[in-house]
């Protein structure tokens, strides 16, 4: 991606394993501040693991998450609590939580880091929820919504303080189409509203070359194709063309990599 | 051939006492750090009232009955005893000791364990099961400090006064048994039981060990929901794991705590 355009986020040569399994193994991303940036790759391939780093959460081997200038392993708690005031961040299934009502959670983060006279708190809180289209819903506990608005509170949860990273964690996964769409019109807007910088870690190829800017493709814990998606519905690259394609077999094998068929049942023995 | 098995029998012996090493260190490390950061919760009183009416709510009315019954029993098997030497006319000052010293510090930590700790254990787990706590820390707020703190100051705090409302209930258990049931005189009944008991010796131990059993319960709870794994399958063993060292703990501490205070 273009180094010219000031980035909020870079990932320079990232290694990160759990004991001796490799996850991510030279990592090299950029992530340019009011753009929205997809992260894009099979389950298991390492996309949670980039939104876990940069947010501090796990830490590195090798190489270096930087946020707004801050190398985030490198930070102390209150470094890192300070660091995290900039970013929100939207779970696969919400987290909300589900002692407090739609508003509350909302309201929460507000309510942590502010002094905000209660009035203005419920102004905010009605103006965010009023963005995701869920106003009315305030009221109303997680266990009574359904997992499409859930994402929604969590979305205006992940915004309530304004922060200039918002960090979506697989935020399409389990939804209706319907509801997809209004997720993924809701992530851009935001956006380009708030000013932010989004990082989108997803596997549905149609939502995120609908709404991003840039789109890295990883497998296995490496980078294998990146470009805008426009540069990647053409690419030859067969990884690209079997993800985009949703193709069973190509570079990603469907059978977990192993013993072969025949050795299982003792055909090669026999021959 | 020997030396190889008998550096495996050494691994097999020296691998679990590590481990359990290990275990009560983290333990402990958590417990301290639980308290590094309570100032930070306490500067919240709402909080930790809302949960010790939470929790409090969740044991009054076993620990209610219990105590009722338990000093109902006392009340009968006291009696047994002391009419034997012609002593029934202490039996108020019996039931009040039994109840003050021991059995209201220990039955209530016990049932608290079972009532309260369980449910603070699955709501810990299934909170971190959700990622709820993880939404919170990516929230730049702390959720040992924020959830765990104050719920642990409100079993501390709710421990001792469910053991005072034991005790009550149970001393009017007794009455209703002995006095009401049996005949003991009521005069001889109270008025034994005002002599007898003495209110730092015997009441203010008693507060002192439903404090620490509080402390002990609580923790545990907390600790085990918090080190749960994310499944529900580990969620439950928490739960479980709970019941079985909380108790354990609760009949260690009152050994130590009655060699300690009543030892004259």
């Amino acid at each position: 991606m273009n180094s010219a355009v000031s980035n909020l986020v870079e990932i320079r040569d990232l290694h990160f394993a759990y004991g001796e399994r490799s996850i991510l193994s030279n990592l090299r991303m950029d992530f340019p501040r009011r753009k929205v940036v997809a992260v894009m790759g099979g389950s298991g391939c390492g996309k949670t693991t980039v939104l876990r780093l940069i947010g501090g959460q796990l830490r590195p081997q090798k190489g270096a998450v930087t946020v707004a200038g801050e190398v985030v392993h490198q930070l102390d708690t209150a470094g890192l609590y300070r660091l995290r005031r900039k970013m929100g961040m939207l779970f696969q299934f919400g987290a909300l939580f589900t002692d407090l009502s739609v508003f509350e959670n909302v309201a929460f983060p507000l309510r942590e880091h502010t002094d905000l006279p209660e009035e203005l708190i419920r102004d905010l809180v009605l103006m965010k929820l009023h963005a995701v289209g869920l106003r009315n819903a305030a009221g109303l506990k997680p266990a009574e919504i359904s997992g499409g608005m859930a994402r929604r509170v969590a979305v205006a949860r992940a915004v309530a303080l304004d922060p200039e990273l918002i960090m979506y964690d697989e935020p399409f996964a389990g939804l209706d189409p319907i509801s997809m769409g209004v997720t993924a019109n809701l992530i851009r807007t935001l956006n380009d509203a708030l000013g932010s910088t989004s990082i989108l870690v997803s596997h549905d190829v149609h939502e995120c070359f609908a709404i991003a800017d840039y789109v890295y493709f990883m497998s296995a814990g490496k980078i294998v194709a990146e470009g805008t998606p426009a540069e990647l519905r053409v690419s030859q690259d067969p990884y690209v063309k079997q993800f985009v394609n949703a193709a069973p077999d190509g570079p990603v094998p469907f059978h977990y990599p192993g013993r072969s068929l025949a050795e299982d049942l003792g055909l090669e023995a026999r021959a | 051939m020997i030396a190889a098995r008998t550096a495996d029998l050494l691994a097999a012996i020296g691998r679990p006492l590590r481990e359990a090493v290990e275990g009560i260190g983290y333990a402990t490390r958590s417990f301290f750090n639980l308290i590094r950061v309570s100032p930070g919760a306490m500067r919240r009183p709402g909080l930790v009232a809302e949960q010790i009416h939470f929790i409090g709510n969740y044991s009054v009315v076993i620990i209610a009955v219990s105590g009722l019954f338990v000093g109902m029993v006392l009340g009968l098997q006291g009696y047994y005893t002391l009419n034997q030497y012609g002593a029934e006319q202490r039996l108020g000052q019996v039931v009040a000791l039994s109840l003050v010293r021991e059995l209201g510090p220990v039955v209530t930590a016990l049932l608290f364990a079972g009532r309260a700790g369980t449910s603070l254990t699955a709501q810990i787990g299934l909170m971190k099961a959700g990622e709820q706590l993880s939404a919170m820390e990516m929230m730049a707020i702390n959720p040992v400090q924020r959830v765990l703190a104050p719920r642990f100051w409100a079993g501390v705090i709710a421990v001792p006064i469910l053991a005072a409302i034991f005790s009550a209930v149970g001393v009017l258990g007794g009455y209703l048994v002995g006095v009401q049931l049996i005949g003991v005189d009521g005069g001889a009944f109270w008025s034994q039981m005002q002599a007898g008991v003495d209110v730092r010796d015997d009441v203010f131990n008693g507060v002192i060990k439903s404090f620490v059993f509080g402390v002990a319960v609580t923790f545990t709870a907390l600790f085990q929901g918090y080190e749960a794994q994310p499944t529900p399958e580990d969620v439950s063993r928490a739960t479980t794991r709970t019941v079985v060292i909380a108790s354990l703990m609760v009949w260690g501490l009152d050994f130590m705590l009655t060699a300690l205070m009543f030892n004259k």
